[in-house]
């Protein structure tokens, strides 16, 4: 059967792969470089039944998918940094609460107002520290169409199975770029679909009682089981509770079923590392430039590798170590003043081997970005 | 159905002080369900933050327990995705007026089915009596110890500007009506709000020499009366209690069901 290849920007390839994954309710509010996604969700949704509804700002936008979520429906916000940031709160109400549900943040240059319609990776740390308190979060990323679509239905996945938010951290370059995307069949990659409650009417059921796996059944409201949900910390029931045990029973709980699955949550992709001696780092639409160069210097005879990130969060400190383990040095690439270069260094035995090459000016970053560290570090001079 | 099969005893003792006015909303939310005979499966209960927000644990509903303001965004989530579900959503006047002033006249505006019910207590009381939107101007409180100078919000006039089209008053003293109210508020195909001044002996009522609950009571009887009155015109002063404004109007999910209809013939 012939292929659906489309011609498309990345947010069409989010929107799509959303689609695929059976989002039946988004809300947002416009941003640039994120308001495609909106637009096209506006058109596509109803067709199938789905509801899109434009709100008054991000912070009711995120706290309205919550509330669809806990229908039974699958959710979906998009917005750029300073929507991201308003929605900080909310984000910490779905960790808390358990409430499945995707978040896309199309980073674009800040703090502020920043640049609007400029690329930049600033948001990596937001992402995983920007709501308050200790918790865990799962953020995925991708460099093209293809993989946009492969991730965002893999976020949906995610937030079903651990019952969490997921972050979609894109960039302006991805989510801007046309290329082909092939459409995939149904059925071709997997969907996992919420896990409901077998529990009975008039047997007691609770609602934040893990089973023996960690997962949590849920029970859409209007169904039989009436039961409380709160930002507060709670017992089984979903009831209030200050109760130290049950405070840090919740605590772990809510950690652990995320840090504790690193492993199945890490997605990276690897390009000529076996011989690698130095090892390019690098995510989202800056993989694109890391990979030329591996490419174009693989060609010369340079033995250099790339490890791609699809997962920032939580970190692949493992995968990283090992990789890091045989070269002589590595280059963490990407649009900030070295977010990920930190995590790199913490996670691998001798820090003082890995550099950033990096690029803040709003500019896409260039193959020259990344020879000019190159070539300091080889001792060429810059 | 008596009045204890609607709430969760396992929760109780409450957490609100002697003499607040929430019990009685509470109490009389429950009495307009039963009347209305509506199914505990088919309500959802959806609240902020404060004193007031805390009626949504207690309630053997569906209930969602939200972030400060935000409860009305949380309930448009749970009805647009389940238009079938009857959304009522409980809320301080400093949860529903300041933080979440926003959101209220957006729901408003839109005209989306649900009952707003708004405390208004005139203070912050979870946090100790801070002056809230409806502080009137030189009340006291613990963050206006030398008076009040913010001017407070008229509700009712927020939210006729705002566009609801159910919009009422009414206060604790006046329980009977209130059940009433709550009746039609919740039976209303769109945005209804219930503004319900409910007294806050412990931190209100002290820096406002309100010497106990009851003196508060009196004080909504004798300061209060029904919309129209010959009272209203001999003393403009007198706050209007009753349904100011009812009307049938598009509804915000019955509206998005014919977008629904519309795309989906367009293929």
């Amino acid at each position: 059967m012939k292929k659906n290849v489309l011609f498309v920007q990345g947010n069409e390839a989010c929107v799509e792969a959303a689609l695929y994954a059976g989002l039946d309710f988004f809300a947002g509010y416009p941003i640039t470089p994120s308001t495609e996604i909106a637009e096209l969700l506006s058109y596509q949704l109803p067709k199938g039944g789905g509801k899109f509804i434009q709100m008054e700002d991000e912070i009711s936008s995120m706290c309205v998918i919550i509330g669809a979520s806990l229908t039974g429906k699958k959710v979906m916000t998009a917005t750029s940094g300073p929507g991201f940031s308003l929605m900080q709160e909310a984000v910490g109400f779905a960790i808390m609460t358990e409430t499945p549900c995707v978040i896309v943040n199309v980073q674009r240059g800040g703090p502020s107002t920043g640049l609007p319609t400029s690329v930049s990776q600033g948001d990596v740390m937001q992402a995983r520290w920007g709501s308050h308190g200790e918790h865990a979060i799962i953020t995925l990323t991708a460099s093209n169409n293809q993989d946009v679509f492969a991730i965002t239905v893999e976020a949906f996945n995610l937030s079903e199975i651990f019952r969490t938010p997921v972050i979609l951290l894109f960039d302006e370059v991805v989510a801007h770029t046309r290329e082909r995307l092939i459409m995939p069949e149904p059925g071709e990659i997997d969907v996992v679909k919420r896990l409901k409650t077998s529990v009975k009417e008039g047997t007691d059921y609770h609602p934040y009682l893990p089973r023996e796996d960690g997962r949590l059944p849920m029970s859409d409201f209007g169904e039989v089981h009436r039961y409380n949900v709160t930002g507060l910390m709670h017992d089984m029931w979903g009831f209030p509770s200050e109760n130290p045990k049950v405070v840090y029973g919740l605590m772990h709980h809510l950690v652990d079923k995320i840090e504790g699955h690193t492993k199945e949550i890490t997605m990276v992709k690897e390009f000529f590392i076996d011989d690698a001696e130095c090892l390019l780092i690098s995510y989202g639409s800056s993989a694109r430039t890391a990979l030329h160069v591996v490419e174009n210097r693989r060609a010369r005879g340079e033995r250099l590798g790339l490890v791609e990130l699809q997962t920032l969060w939580p970190f692949p400190v493992d995968v990283i170590k090992e990789r890091c383990a045989s070269v002589n040095y590595a280059i963490v690439v990407e649009m900030n003043m070295g977010q990920i270069l930190h995590e790199v260094k913490k996670a691998v035995d001798d820090p003082d081997k890995v550099f950033l090459a990096n690029q803040i000016d709003g500019s896409f970053i260039t193959p020259t970005d990344i020879l000019n560290i190159l070539r300091i570090i080889q001792g060429k001079g810059a | 159905m008596p009045v204890r099969d609607y709430i969760r005893e396992r929760f109780f003792p409450h957490i609100w002080c002697p003499g607040c006015g929430h019990g009685t909303v509470m109490g009389s939310m429950i009495r307009a369900i039963e009347n209305l005979g509506i199914k505990k499966n088919d309500i959802v209960v959806v609240s902020g933050i404060g004193c007031s927000s805390r009626i949504c644990g207690y309630l053997d509903f569906h209930t969602l327990h939200t972030l400060h303001g935000r409860a009305i965004a949380f309930a448009t989530g749970v009805k647009l995705s389940r238009p079938e579900l009857t959304l009522i959503v409980p809320m301080g006047d400093g949860d529903a007026c300041a933080i979440g002033g926003n959101h209220l006249i957006h729901a408003a505006r839109r005209n989306i089915d649900m009952t707003a019910i708004i405390m208004n207590n005139s203070t912050y009381g979870m946090t100790g009596g801070q002056y809230s939107p409806s502080t009137d101007h030189g009340d006291f409180a613990t963050t206006a110890p030398y008076g009040n100078i913010d001017q407070s919000f008229d509700l009712v006039k927020l939210l006729l500007g705002a566009g609801a089209s159910f919009v009422a008053r009414t206060t604790t003293y006046h329980v009977r009506s209130m059940i009433k109210i709550l009746e039609k508020a919740i039976i209303h195909k769109g945005f209804s709000v219930v503004e319900i001044l409910s007294q806050c002996p412990t931190y209100f009522g002290r820096k406002n020499k309100f010497a106990s609950a009851v003196d508060m009571l009196k004080y909504y009887k004798a300061h209060t009366t029904p919309i129209g009155s010959k009272e209203k015109e001999k003393n403009p002063d007198l706050i209007e209690r009753g349904i100011f404004f009812q009307e049938e109007r598009p509804e915000y999910c019955a509206e998005y069901d014919r977008i629904i209809e519309k795309a989906s013939k367009a293929g």
